[in-house]
């Protein structure tokens, strides 16, 4: 008798009693159940919720493995037992066991903790209110280890999945009925709850925060510093990582968010698959672009200068912007969540290209909140039912006319 | 013996729970999310929601048959504005610190719109004594919010209550925060009242169901 038989059985077993949904949830997560409809009218789909969400999910384990090879090569470079890369994106001083194994045993953990907090209140919600566990949760999981410091306490985590899925989710409806972004609302949550956690130079290379605290309390060793690009700019600090460091993500920053060749190529993956809006995505881009592109005219216009607090984040050339910091991971992996983004094909448009243009436009102005692409999701996230709104209305008075016109 | 009249003590208990002005009514709800970040402001702005409103309603009461209906929003504005002085005078005189950190909120009072509803709704028809007690008894209401609200966000946020550090010292590294324990910078920011009082809300219509609109 097989897992399947076994997880079925169960099912059976506990077929109307109040933990039910707990037991289908396990059964139809593993596998498609034996009772589907056969024969008939049906139409069958192979793309449900459960295949959406794995093939994003699938988009995102290259920026996973990339993630632990980073956490270990960032925290080898810093405390000087490794060269930096030389030799383009196959450098053997980045792809070794070494800086895998350390950062699988700091990632891992944060994994663990997101799917067992986040599942944990999905199931004790189905089980509530009595309806299905709904897959919503396997990306959100994913997620969010991904967009946090390597180094962030167990608890906080803990604490915030707890927030973002119980405040940002459920509260809502479940799955589907949310406004905000639950993975963008927990990392809202420990952004704005424990900013020193989340921001500064100390926080992006494991160990640094120890080591900071061992400087203090007398240890000769040197400090740990890994300042991201983001975080220099904004103080006007020069920036040692060259344009290919960026691109391949060789850089410090939350675990998944660096490396945008690789969230290049999920974005195509979900673009091929149809599962992420690439109107979104070129939307955003192209917001970014112009966005970065006027600050970069205003400061060729000299009326910015050096003095200015904003002069390093606005004369960064403005193509720079989409490589560095969580930009590109957000576009690409955040805005296109169907379920908080706009419908119809025109908001795409003006949903993605707004955030694209909002966020650096926080990234500029406001050097407190560094990562303005969090916040801009967020905030359009809040706009896209109005968006929508405003394009049905339009087309709905454009056919009025045209029936008007026809009658007369 | 019973103190008051099952009437009356409806009036004082209902705005405590089931009609509750915060939850219920969502009244007022402007100041509850301002001064809540530590517990002792949500407390002194309790008192005084209390007095201006018991006794704003006592003096409506008393006018109310000869106040002229159609000015009767400035009389009323008026006496709460009055009210509102002397509770400003006395906060500065004997508590100037805490005046200082309610700054306009305690001239806000004025536009509670708890206030200006009990006036209208209550006061001016109903006797003295019965405005008494709906005023004292909806100033409770709302106060009991501010005070629940006011001591999540202090000790969440702050880890102190009334100023004292419960939860250890937070630079000294003593009691909770030895073990890596943190506070929350949420908490004292408005949002989080906005969710703190919606978790309120929350489990009082999970208890009382007979509460939840379609």
């Amino acid at each position: 008798m097989g897992l399947k038989q076994n997880l079925h059985n169960l099912k059976e077993k506990y077929k109307g009693t109040k933990i039910a949904p707990a037991f289908n949830a396990l059964h139809t997560f593993l596998y498609t159940p034996n009772d589907t409809a056969r024969g008939g009218t049906h139409i069958k789909a192979a793309d449900d919720l459960k295949r959406t969400m794995n093939t994003v999910i699938m988009a995102l384990i290259p920026c996973l493995i990339f993630g632990m090879f980073n956490a270990g090569y960032q925290h080898y470079l810093a405390v000087g037992e490794i060269q930096a890369v030389t030799n383009g994106f196959f450098s053997s001083e980045f792809w070794n066991l070494q800086n895998f194994v350390l950062g699988f045993w700091k990632i891992l953990p944060l994994l663990i903790i997101s799917y067992g907090v986040g599942l944990g209140i999905e199931f004790l919600f189905a089980v509530i209110k009595g309806h299905e566990v709904e897959e919503g949760y396997l990306v959100t999981g994913m997620l969010v280890p991904l967009i946090v410091p390597i180094d962030i306490p167990w608890w906080m985590l803990i604490v915030a999945v707890a927030f973002g899925v119980v405040i940002g989710k459920e509260v809502f409806g479940g799955t589907g009925m949310n406004i905000l972004n639950p993975a963008l609302t927990i990392r809202a949550f420990l952004f704005f709850a424990y900013p020193t956690w989340m921001s500064g130079d100390k926080v992006w290379v494991q160990g640094a925060v120890e080591r900071t605290k061992e400087i203090a309390n007398g240890s000769t060793a040197d400090a740990i510093s890994g300042e991201t690009i983001l975080g220099s700019l904004a103080q006007s600090h020069p920036v040692d990582y060259s344009v290919m460091d960026m691109f391949f993500g060789f850089i410090p920053g939350s675990v998944g968010e660096t490396s945008t060749l690789l969230i290049l190529l999920g974005g195509l993956f979900l673009i091929f698959t149809k599962v992420g809006s690439w109107r979104i995505m070129l939307s955003a881009t192209l917001g970014a672009l112009v966005m970065g592109y006027i600050f970069n005219v205003v400061v060729d216009a000299g009326w910015i200068t050096e003095t200015s607090k904003f002069y390093g984040l606005m004369s960064t050339e403005f193509w720079h912007h989409l490589i560095i910091g969580g930009m590109a991971f957000g576009i690409v992996y955040m805005a296109t969540d169907p379920v908080t983004g706009s419908q119809t094909n025109k908001g795409k448009w003006i949903y993605g290209f707004l955030i694209g243009f909002i966020s650096i436009m926080i990234r500029v102005f406001n050097p407190a909140y560094p990562e303005g692409v969090m916040l801009a999701i967020l905030l359009m996230n809040v706009f896209a039912p109005t968006i929508d709104h405003y394009v049905v209305q339009g087309n709905v008075k454009k056919r009025l006319k045209r029936g008007k016109l026809k009658t007369a | 013996m019973r103190l008051l009249s099952k009437k009356d003590s409806k009036l004082i208990m209902d705005p405590l729970a089931d009609n509750n002005p915060i939850t219920i009514q969502v009244l007022g709800i402007c100041s509850a999310l301002a001064i809540t970040a530590q517990l002792k402001p949500s407390i002194v702005m309790a008192i005084s929601v209390i007095f201006v409103l018991g006794a704003g309603n006592v003096v409506i009461s008393l006018m109310r048959n000869i106040i002229p209906s159609k000015i009767r929003i400035i009389v009323q504005l008026v006496v709460v504005a009055t009210l509102v002085i002397i509770v400003d005078q006395v906060l500065k005189a004997y508590a100037y610190s805490l005046s200082k950190e309610l700054s306009v909120f305690i001239g806000l009072i004025i536009t509670n719109c708890i206030i200006m509803g009990r006036f209208e709704a209550f006061a001016l028809a109903n006797g003295p004594w019965r405005s008494f007690l709906d005023g004292v008894g909806n100033a409770l209401g709302y106060g009991v919010i501010l005070v629940i609200v006011g001591f999540f966000r202090e000790l969440l946020g702050s880890g102190t209550l009334l100023g004292y550090k419960v939860l250890g010292d937070s630079v000294e590294k003593t009691g909770l925060y030895a073990i890596g324990y943190e506070n929350n910078g949420f908490m004292v920011l408005p949002p989080m009242a906005l969710i703190v009082i919606g978790i309120i809300i929350w489990v009082q219509r999970s208890k009382n169901k007979e509460l939840i609109e379609d």
